[in-house]
């Protein structure tokens, strides 16, 4: 028997991540300056980046797809991470969480996002998969002296474990029914062998729905993730709320869209009331809330159901309306955790949305920088969260489902509430508590990326619009 | 290089710089950067306006905002003659009042949020002249709508400015809820927004209809009356005229800016830029006129009794503003933008006059006022130019382009014309009148204020006065650009638009345009011989007249009582409906879930689901099987 090299040129982003990661792990015990264990992070992020650009091509027998979709989707996770990096290098003093295995854990993380995009084989995904999921949940406890901390670990890994144990069972399922865990195979067998009403096929998709519906934390699989929110650090509720949920697209897409394409009709059934329920829950309960971590949470449930919108169309429009879509939401959801993460200082919490209260008369930039992202959240024109709407909206119309727009449109209107109640707070009110915020220059970095992300993707949203296309026909 | 893109980002870059700067860096040297960009700004317009005038007219789209099908929507700029005229107005007036307001301002607590919301908002009058499409123009008529509330209300400490914002904007909603329809109309009926081949199909359009309720309405009167409402209210005309007058409650810099030179007169840009729009309606044409020619009559007697110096100049501009739309509605378009600039001059000239006599004596009554002329020599001999330029008195701008409305309304042949033309006549009469009443009663006689107030007159600093001056040049030469053609001149402004707006067909001789003229002419200078009798020679006539005509008196005196009618069949009921009907009957069951109750009813909705958040892993998991299983259920059985 012949050993062939496999082709590694598709996989060097991620070997290269790995070896980085492993390094800066170690490079823990003879650095002392964690700043300069996150400088370190974000160059060898920006290396990963770079080896990005060519490394097109498929590899492991198919098992591991680097194409325009996943490219795109690693940008998303990249993206994430140097964000999330940059209001970390403040707020983890803060929160006497200096550690330096806090960096190669959200690498580890990324990694694991990062195989799910490119993964070819269910083998593969699942790897990824919880090569993330482990990584987060130890981010998410990692305040180890907090309990609400612990507990938000907790129950994550609980219930993460729980839906887990669906998607194999899903996978199982596969595997018996079509002997194979390629999807390109499964997607062959099921049209060759006539097999689209077949009900453990149906069965299966339904699992798969469930651990994806986890991942993006959809209704009535959300639960988690309030809890989760806001016990976990902020940067990493930060950081949570856009990887996991991006990854969790980026395999509902390629699964569904390539294994399942046969029963798309099927599957569009099932995810419509996800869509509905999304956004009706998160919406809606969103405005009970009076913490900010929470409320952003259930905005975090919201926005997954808009952007399943995308996937119900289940066209190539739709997927790349709901990959602009999770980029959008990146730059707008950390901005406004950032303004968050401003605001805890030591001795203040700054979590309660009373503690916005006058913000514009003591900080009136970072009041001014929180109503932009508030806007974009709401999709406010011109701001980019306005351009990720409209685009998932005129998919869902294009592709038929006019009635699912406007309940979707309906909850968008409702959703303005409590994300301008922040700024009715910010600037109508007068200030009760004195807020000192924490800045740092790198925490300013990433406002400012993320403020002018905002704002240039809402006036000139082309360039992104086309490169999502162009992703997408690369699929 | 498309230099003419500096004409609106300048005005935007120093917004910017200001607004995140102005507070902790620059404060009190924020004026530097407002001025310096739109002087720029305005020199940029001036060589735009010789390139156009070569015959170089841009449209060009800078790049395609939105793509999804047919929808697609770009932003692009269109400058030809119409919007060259309208960048000279806008930043030639703007660039004097900036300075200005230097003068004006100094001082302020809120100096580098003035300067900041000044550069906003002439960034959006620009976007709105330059646009080359419809969504460009919406963008640009609620930015200016959105400024002027910051502005109106810009000393939001006390009530009646705040209150007198939120008047402004709520009553302008009302008009543009019209106007975006009409937009919607356009969109759905030509599959796009760009002005160049909506208005070259919308011929084949003329006489469509559309079924409405019911009813077959004809397509191209009901998109030209939806825009018309917009303008209505943006214009201040009747019947939502009544925000203009409060909005002097911001300071005097921006009732020159916003509500006399440029804002309100984004209506009458808006309804000649789509002139070939309103040509297929006659319906459509009658409205624009008459409701001009009557608001501007009834703006015009108004203006004869109030007291507050501000408010008689913005009746004024209410009624300058009728005149305008009154040439719109019978064709006569490049009249109306005659108006526009040559009274962008004189109005704002006022304006900053009656505020350098605020300055001075610290209140608006003109009843306290008097004999300032010996104290604010400079104020008083420009001011007297204004009200000369606006009476219409020969020689000046305003005469030359409000003649060219009577006559154009007078000889255009349209149905209307002559009724049109005899409420311009009888308005021709008032403007004057009120003009040198408030001229008289300001300036001369003595001063009917406190010692106290007597002793802190003083003229205002150059920085005030010389804007004055310049705009007083303005008042005298601006329209000499459009001197008719039977005195002499070469009537350059009106065909200078001809291009973009067209010529009406005046059926008329020399003759009858000389007597039209002379007509026009005796009728002005009998308004301000009158007004020197009463307010100069015999003071006590006013009072008796007032005594004997009482009613008429207190109807002007209480402008029509129009608001008090508002008051009466909108706002009471309103209220009424509020207090007894919601409050005490259905608020706390069912509006209430609508209206207030979205925390209260769909909080309490929520307030149920969060209770299902227990924070008890074994629940959620429960909650996640269920979902599962109703799933499965849904689809396989």
């Amino acid at each position: 028997m012949q050993l062939v090299m496999p082709d590694l040129n598709p996989v060097i982003p991620e070997i290269l991540l790995t070896v980085l990661a492993l390094i800066l792990l170690m490079a823990d015990l003879v650095i002392k300056r964690k700043e300069t264990i996150a400088f370190l992070s974000i160059v060898s992020v920006a290396g990963v980046a770079y080896t990005l650009i060519g490394s097109a091509g498929t590899t492991f027998g198919g098992m591991f797809v680097s194409d325009g979709y996943s490219t795109f989707f690693k940008l998303i996770f990249l993206v994430n991470v140097i964000l999330t990096i940059l209001i970390s290098v403040r707020y983890i003093v803060v929160e006497n969480i200096n550690f330096g295995e806090y960096y190669g854990l959200i690498l580890f993380s990324t990694l694991g996002m990062m195989i799910m995009a490119s993964a070819g084989d269910l083998i593969v995904l699942y790897l990824g998969l919880e090569l993330m999921a482990l990584s987060t949940y130890v981010l998410a406890g990692f305040i180890r002296h907090n309990v609400k901390s612990n507990e938000a670990a907790l129950k994550y890994f609980l219930l993460g474990a729980f839906s887990s144990a669906f998607l194999l069972y899903g996978m199982s399922m596969i595997y018996g029914l079509t002997g194979t865990t390629d999807l390109k195979a499964i997607a062959t067998y099921i049209s060759k062998n006539g097999l689209e009403g077949n009900k453990t096929l149906l069965l299966s998709m339904i699992l798969f729905a469930v651990a994806f519906g986890f991942k993006i934390a959809a209704v009535p699989f959300h639960m988690w993730a309030p809890d989760a929110y806001e016990g976990a650090p902020t940067t990493i509720t930060a950081f949570m709320s856009v990887g996991p949920k991006a990854a969790g697209f980026a395999v509902l897409g390629r699964v569904f869209m390539t294994a399942f394409g046969a029963i798309h009709v099927e599957w569009s059934v099932v995810l419509i009331p996800l869509a509905i329920l999304s956004m009706c829950i998160g919406n809606v309960v969103a405005i009970a809330q009076t913490n900010i971590k929470r409320m952003l949470a259930y905005s975090s449930i919201a926005h997954a159901g808009y952007a399943l919108l995308g996937v119900i169309a289940a066209n190539n429009e739709g997927l790349a309306s709901m990959m602009n879509y999770m980029l959008i939401y990146a730059f707008m959801n950390i901005g406004a955790f950032g303004i968050v993460i401003l605001l805890r200082s030591e001795g203040f919490k700054g979590e309660d949305i009373t503690d916005y209260e006058g913000l514009a008369k003591t900080h009136p930039l970072s009041a001014a920088l929180m109503l932009i992202f508030m806007f974009s959240l709401t999709g406010i024109p011109p701001t980019a969260g306005f351009i990720g709407k409209l685009y998932v909206f005129m998919s869902a119309i294009n592709a038929g489902y006019t009635w699912l727009v406007v309940i979707a449109v309906i909850f968008s209107v409702i959703s303005a509430y409590f994300y301008l109640r922040i700024v009715m707070y910010m600037y109508m009110r007068e200030p009760k508590v004195e807020v000192s915020l924490s800045t740092s220059p790198a925490i300013g970095l990433a406002l400012t990326v993320t403020v002018v992300a905002t704002l240039v993707i809402g006036v000139f949203p082309s360039v992104l619009v086309e490169l999502a296309r162009a992703a997408i026909s690369r699929f | 290089m498309k230099a003419y893109l500096l004409i609106p980002f300048l005005p935007l870059a120093a917004f910017v710089i200001n607004i995140l700067f102005g507070r902790d860096l620059i404060k009190d040297k924020s004026h530097w950067i407002s001025c310096s960009t739109i002087i720029g700004s305005f020199i940029v317009s001036v060589i735009t306006l010789f390139d156009v005038i070569n015959g170089k007219v841009i449209n060009e789209d800078l790049y395609t905002w939105i793509v999804s099908d047919k929808f697609r929507v770009s932003v692009g700029f269109l400058i030809d003659q119409l919007t060259a005229v309208m960048l000279i107005v806008v930043t030639g007036v703007g660039s004097l009042i900036f300075i200005y307001s230097i003068g004006y301002m100094h001082g302020d607590k809120g100096y580098y949020r003035f300067f900041a919301y000044l550069s906003l908002f002439v960034f959006f009058m620009l976007m709105l002249v330059m646009g080359n499409n419809f969504l460009i123009l919406y963008l640009g008529w609620e930015g200016v709508g959105l400024c002027s509330y910051f502005l109106i209300g810009f000393w939001f400490e006390k009530k009646s400015a705040s209150d007198a914002g939120k008047k402004a904007f709520i009553t302008c909603r009302f008009g543009d809820f019209g106007f975006a329809l009409g937009v919607i109309m356009i969109f759905l009926t030509f599959g796009t927004l760009h002005y160049v081949p909506v208005f070259t199909e919308a011929k084949n359009f003329a006489g469509q209809t559309v079924n409405l309720l019911g009813y077959d309405v004809n397509l191209m009167t009901l998109i030209a009356l939806l825009l018309f409402a917009g303008a209505v209210g943006k214009s201040a005309q009747i019947p939502l005229h009544v925000w203009l007058p409060d909005a002097m409650e911001g300071p005097t810099p921006v009732s020159a800016l916003i509500h006399a030179a440029t804002m309100v007169t984004a209506g009458v840009f808006m309804v000649a830029r789509c002139s070939p729009i309103f040509n297929l309606s006659e319906v459509a044409m009658y409205t624009v006129a008459i409701t001009g020619a009557v608001t501007s009559l009834f703006a015009a007697t108004i203006g004869t009794l109030q007291n507050d110096i501000k408010r008689i100049i913005a009746y004024s501009t209410i009624s300058h503003l009728g005149m305008m739309f009154a040439a719109c509605g019978v064709g006569a378009y490049a009249a109306g933008i005659f108006h526009l600039y040559t009274h962008a001059f004189f109005k704002a000239l006022l304006f900053l006059a009656a505020g350098s006599v605020i300055h001075a004596v610290h209140h608006n009554d003109i009843q306290r006022m008097g004999g300032l002329k010996k104290y604010m020599p400079i104020t008083y001999i420009t001011m007297f130019i204004a009200a000369l330029s606006a009476g219409g008195v020969p020689g000046l701008s305003g005469f030359f382009s409000k003649d060219e409305i009577i006559w154009s309304t007078f000889a255009s042949g349209s149905p209307i014309g002559k009724f049109v033309w005899i409420l311009m006549t009888a308005v021709a009469f008032f403007t004057p009148f009120y003009s040198f009443r408030m001229i008289f009663l300001t300036f001369h006689g003595k001063f009917r204020g406190t010692h106290h107030e007597e002793h802190h007159l003083h003229e205002s600093p150059p920085i005030m006065t010389i804007p004055l001056i310049l705009l007083a040049a303005g008042a005298v030469v601006a329209g000499w650009a459009g001197i008719p053609a039977i005195l002499g001149g070469g009537a350059h402004i009106v065909h200078f638009l001809e291009p973009v707006l067209g010529h009406p067909e005046l059926h008329g001789t020399h003759a009858q345009e000389f007597g039209i003229m002379g007509l026009s002419t005796t009728i002005a200078l009998s308004g301000i011989v009158i007004a020197a009798i009463f307010y100069l020679i015999k003071t006590y006539m006013p009072v008796t007249l007032a005594e004997r005509f009482r009613s008429i008196y207190r109807t002007l005196f209480n402008k029509y009582y129009v608001d008090e009618l508002y008051s009466f069949i909108i706002i009471r009921p309103a209220l009424w409906i509020a207090n007894t009907i919601i409050e005490g009957f259905t608020d706390a069951k069912i509006i209430e879930g609508i209206v207030n109750g979205v925390p209260r009813s769909i909080g309490r909705f929520a307030g149920i689901l969060r209770k299902v958040q227990t924070g008890l892993t074994q629940h959620y998991a429960v909650i996640m099987a269920v979902g599962i299983l109703v799933i499965i259920a849904f689809v396989l059985l």
